[in-house]
């Protein structure tokens, strides 16, 4: 299974194998990071599971549908050209290895 | 209240009354009887199929194709009755409809509009603890759960001060209409007719102060994303669902807290912790207890197999406590990973005010657990009954400043 990697504000990180092509945030959730809040559960309609996604790595996701790019202009810490909602990003085997950072806040 | 006898395609037929006043007042065995049964029960007193597990409730919500809300997300079928009043454009919808009405609410009440009002909501949950500090006595569902949603809401939507005492009872109808035929909905709607009168009056676009979430919303019409008709529609469905529910979601939060004062200290000690409090509230009292959907076509559900036109039951204060998804379930914990419960739904019809809601949870239990050291119950609570909505009528307290 596909893993990825989640980086701390504080620069902590951590490798979490994903199952069965879920979210990054369900990846996150389940590990209980506190980094992810994804208070709508995956909804798109909360913004609170926010992250900077590795330069490297930008590219290769998925173009944004209008409802995440919105939902990124109401995120609590700053919106960087690599944002994006976690919930948004499905693991598929071509992302084995993404890294993606979390912001200070997410409310 | 037996689990007895499986008919037909197997599935377990219950003699239960989940719109019974005996029911309201303890819903918890049942609810237990109801997940344990089955994955997929019947309700032979109201003809109707349930489901009380997490997973199933989950599959229902985001099955909406199949689990339709356009034939009324209460018991009543709007295909073989005429609804009690026209229908939302949104609750009441199946895409593609509802995509477009959806759209137009989610951008009025974004996370970008949030960060706008959020210091207004802020200083209104200061003050309303400043009167209640003065009081040291009080009820707190009038004082507080009422009195907070009431001096900010009304203001967000940019309603005239005149007529706002119907707003709650008008909620009250809304949501006692979703259940069964009983004397709640019955009564309910036969004393609607004032309260019709003011929202109808209230939606138009005339009435509502610039600014505000309902101005905002008939502003869509400008930009064609809505018509001139449908947007009265849309500020009546704020109406209908912003305020009661947060009635009832400050209620159940500030309840909790009071009962659980470990719960409490924990707040007290790290107010970082409010918004989460208001959630786990929010899953552990669900204040929206259920809702319906009507099957699209002959479907699976978990081994069921359900016919086409047939009313499904999603008891989300039930899931929001399967011990399959929760550990503890019955216990109040502040620091909960509580991301996925429904007690605001799931999937395309999520609650759209979500956001508002969490923004009044947090900023007033901030404000509550900054200020004060205890808050002790002293007397009898009382609950509220009402068909869709869990709440208390009165719960008297005595709190002792920080
Ligand atoms: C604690 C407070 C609240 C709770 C527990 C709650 C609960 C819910 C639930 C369970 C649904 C899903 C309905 C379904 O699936 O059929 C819903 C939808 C909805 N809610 Fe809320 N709600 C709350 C606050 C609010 C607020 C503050 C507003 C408005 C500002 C609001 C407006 C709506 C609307 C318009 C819908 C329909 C959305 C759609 O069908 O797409 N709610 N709510
Ligand atoms: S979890 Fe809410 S937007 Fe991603």
């Amino acid at each position: 299974m596909p893993a990825i990697t989640f980086i701390h504000p504080d620069g902590k990180s951590i490798r979490i194998e994903t199952v069965g092509g879920e979210s990054a945030m369900r990846a996150a959730t389940r590990h209980g990071l506190d980094g992810i809040l994804a208070e709508c559960g995956g909804n798109a309609m909360c913004a609170t599971c926010h992250v900077y996604v590795d330069e490297a790595w930008l590219v290769r996701l998925p173009a944004m549908a209008d409802d995440e790019d919105a939902l990124l202009d109401g995120t609590a810490a700053e919106r960087l050209p690599n944002s994006r909602l976690s919930c948004q990003i499905d693991i598929t085997p071509e992302l084995d290895g993404l890294v993606l950072r979390m912001p200070e806040r997410q409310v | 209240m037996t689990a007895s006898g499986s008919v037909g395609s197997g599935v377990p037929h219950l003699d239960v009354d989940p719109f019974d006043m005996k029911f309201f007042a303890d819903p918890y065995p049942t609810h237990e009887l109801l997940r344990e049964a089955g994955p997929v029960v019947y309700l032979d007193k109201w003809k109707v199929y349930g489901v009380a597990r997490y997973a199933e409730v989950h599959a229902v919500l985001n099955d909406p194709a199949t689990f339709c809300s356009s034939r009324g997300v209460g018991l009543s079928d709007f295909k073989k009755e005429t609804p009690w009043r026209p229908p939302s454009l949104i609750l009441e919808a199946d895409p593609p409809a509802h995509t477009r009405t959806r759209a137009v609410l989610s951008k009025v009440l974004s996370p970008t509009v949030m960060k706008q009002v959020r210091d207004r909501f802020a200083a209104a949950a200061e003050e309303r603890v400043d009167a209640l500090i003065e009081k040291s006595s009080f009820d707190a569902i009038t004082d507080l759960a009422e009195a907070y949603p009431l001096s900010i809401f009304p203001d967000a939507l940019g309603l005239k001060p005149e007529g706002r005492e119907h707003l709650i009872p008008y909620a009250s109808v809304v949501f006692n209409a979703f259940g069964p035929p009983n004397r709640l909905r019955q009564e309910a709607i036969e004393r609607s007719t004032p309260h019709q009168a003011y929202v109808a009056e209230q939606c138009q676009r005339e009435n509502l102060a610039p600014g505000g979430f309902g101005a905002c919303i008939h502003a869509q019409v400008d930009e064609g994303a809505i018509t001139a008709t449908e947007a009265p529609l849309l500020v009546r469905s704020l109406l209908s669902a912003g305020l009661d529910t947060t009635v009832n979601g400050i209620g159940a939060a500030v309840y909790c807290l009071a009962r659980f004062p470990d719960q409490w200290q924990r707040l007290r000690n790290d107010l970082s912790l409010a918004r989460g409090a208001f959630e786990e509230a929010v899953r552990f009292e669900s204040p929206v207890q259920t809702f319906f959907r009507t099957t699209t076509r002959e479907v699976e559900l978990s081994g069921a197999r359900i016919g086409e036109g047939e009313k499904v039951l999603m008891f989300l204060a039930a899931a929001n406590r399967d011990p399959r998804r929760w550990d503890r379930p019955d216990s109040y914990d502040i620091t909960r990973r509580t991301s996925g419960h429904v007690g605001f739904g799931s999937g395309i019809h999520m609650c759209v005010g979500q956001l508002v809601a969490r923004l009044e949870g947090e900023v007033m239990l901030t404000a509550l657990a900054r200020r004060i050291a205890k808050i002790e119950i002293t007397g009898e609570p009382k609950r509220r009954f009402n068909n869709t909505l869990r709440g208390l009528d009165s719960l008297p307290v005595t709190i002792t400043p920080a």
